[in-house]
């Protein structure tokens, strides 16, 4: 199924989402990434701005000085970084923050899908490496919070019809990750018999 | 003799623009191999989601080409690969400085980011550059009457996904295979698959991992020249992508776009295997520096 979804999104809406699902949103995502996660969940600060709702984005932005933009800031080239690095701060994000998908790359661990499922949440797989592509989908920079974090701030991305994005982990546990890992480790079992390799995986 | 230029200063123009052009255009121009890798794969796809992914690859490459901007926000590790053929006079030192500045140039007036820290203190110069970066691989070819310099920035996702193994020789060649096919599905959606797999087979542990890196600087699609190492190299492309990891781990009939195994003899007693990935961009840009200063641009 493909969805169009404005933000900030509905528990409902969120909850309904399946794995292999496409999903475009409207309205804000959140830029994140290390530094930002480490100071909310490490250095106990709140998040400067209410994240109930919210779509979040596993960023690594390029950005430009902008007298005419609001925030001060304009994107350059806004892509996604591996997920994987920031999964030990999922649960932490939808159960204290509300927070309703989270989007980047490679996937989340299985404890990260069982907070999902626990609290209603999503994982959205975008493609990594087409940044271009991104960027043209953010159509302002509306606020930078923490400043002195640049470039790992929070930032507040306008977006218009940002994606397609894959649901790769959805709030039934499900996991294409998961699922794909399996699958290749059954096949690798059968190259192994194909190539005469001993002690098959 | 084929002297690069006399006059220092034009010399380290010269250069300079050089390391500035080669480490920004490889971030926007995509190899023509590369792409044509991408379109076959596309075509052969028979998963819906991975038909999607490619077709968003497909596009990013084109708004970089219209809009002559990165196609990644990574501006990875710069790595230069230059060769030096027979009879090239050339101020090494001279030549390598210059392109440290052009990508230091490159980096701030763009501006790009600046993707490069220091190890432990994390400091970043906000330049693509510090102690030991820009890498220089420099070594000497009497095939070749002038200089080829190829740039590779290197993305993080995929130099994460780096490997060394000191096997034995008892481990023979089906442990060199088994280790390339558990390090690429280990791998999984990490690199931003479909990747180009470098496999570096032999020499010391050091030549091993830098064999495994520049093997993934050969052209999508070309083989290695004996045909028992270009067999294996299909033998191990198809295994890994029957696997069906897919582009983006999300599922798919092609996870590497080629896989390329460079080898150099090794010890008795000692059977080493490297792995090492590049992303589905393949990003990498040549320039030869011919006699007088003329130079050609490609891939």
């Amino acid at each position: 199924m493909e969805y169009r979804l404005p933000t900030p999104l509905d528990e409902g809406a969120v909850r309904a989402l399946r794995v292999g699902d496409a999903v475009t949103l409207d309205g804000v995502v959140w830029g994140i990434r290390d530094a930002t996660l480490i100071r909310i969940f490490d250095g106990g600060q709140a998040p400067p701005a209410e994240l109930r709702g919210g779509a979040l984005l596993h960023v690594a932005p390029n950005v430009r000085r902008s007298s005419v933009a609001p925030s001060g800031y304009e994107p350059t080239t806004v892509g996604t970084t591996t997920s994987m690095r920031m999964d030990r701060f999922t649960e932490g994000l939808l159960r204290d923050h509300g927070v309703r998908a989270i989007i980047g790359k490679g996937g989340l661990s299985d404890a990260s899908s069982a907070a999902l499922a626990r609290y209603g949440g999503v994982y959205l797989a975008i493609v990594g490496g087409a940044a271009s592509v991104e960027t043209e989908q953010v159509e302002a920079i509306e606020h930078v919070y923490w400043e002195d974090l640049m470039p790992e701030c929070l930032w507040q991305f306008r977006v218009r019809a940002f994606g397609p994005l894959t649901v790769a982990m959805d709030a039934s546990g499900a996991s294409i990750y998961r699922d794909v890992a399996a699958r290749a480790r059954q096949r690798l079992a059968d190259v192994y018999a194909r190539l005469g390799l001993r002690d098959a995986p | 003799m084929a002297e690069i230029t006399v006059d220092a200063r034009e010399y380290d123009a010269l250069f300079e623009d050089l390391g500035c052009r080669l480490y920004l255009d490889a971030q926007i121009d995509i190899p023509p191999d590369v792409r044509q890798g991408l379109r076959d794969a596309m075509a052969r796809e028979s998963h819906p989601i991975a038909r999607g992914i490619f077709h968003t690859i497909l596009q990013a490459i084109d708004v970089s080409d219209r809009k002559h901007t990165l196609v990644c926000q990574d501006t990875g590790i710069p790595i230069f690969w230059i060769t030096i053929g027979r009879g090239v006079v050339v101020d090494g030192t001279r030549m390598l400085d210059a392109l440290r500045r052009g990508v230091e140039r490159a980096t701030v007036e763009t501006p790009i980011r600046s993707s490069i820290v220091s190890p432990i203190g994390r400091e970043n110069r906000q330049t693509s550059s510090g102690e030991g970066i820009p890498v220089f691989h420099v070594e000497f070819s009497g095939e070749i009457d002038h200089i080829d310099i190829t740039m590779m920035p290197k993305g993080s996702g995929s130099e994460s996904m780096s490997f060394l193994k000191m096997l034995l020789p008892a481990d023979g060649v089906d442990g060199i295979k088994k280790f390339v096919l558990e390090t690429c599905v280990g791998a999984g959606g990490r690199p931003c698959p479909p990747t180009i797999i470098g496999v570096g087979i032999g020499g010391s542990s050091d030549v091993c991992v830098t064999l495994a890196k520049k093997a993934t600087l050969r052209p999508v699609g070309e083989r290695h020249p004996d045909p028992k190492i270009a067999a294996l190299e299909l033998e191990l492309l198809e295994a890994i992508n029957s696997t069906g990891i897919g582009p983006m781990g999300l599922g798919g009939d092609t996870t590497a776009l080629d896989l390329h195994v460079e080898t150099a003899w090794t010890h008795i007693t000692l059977n080493p295997v490297a792995v090492n990935m590049q992303c589905w961009r393949g990003e990498r840009r040549r320039a030869r520096v011919y006699s007088g200063g003329r130079v050609e641009i490609g891939y």
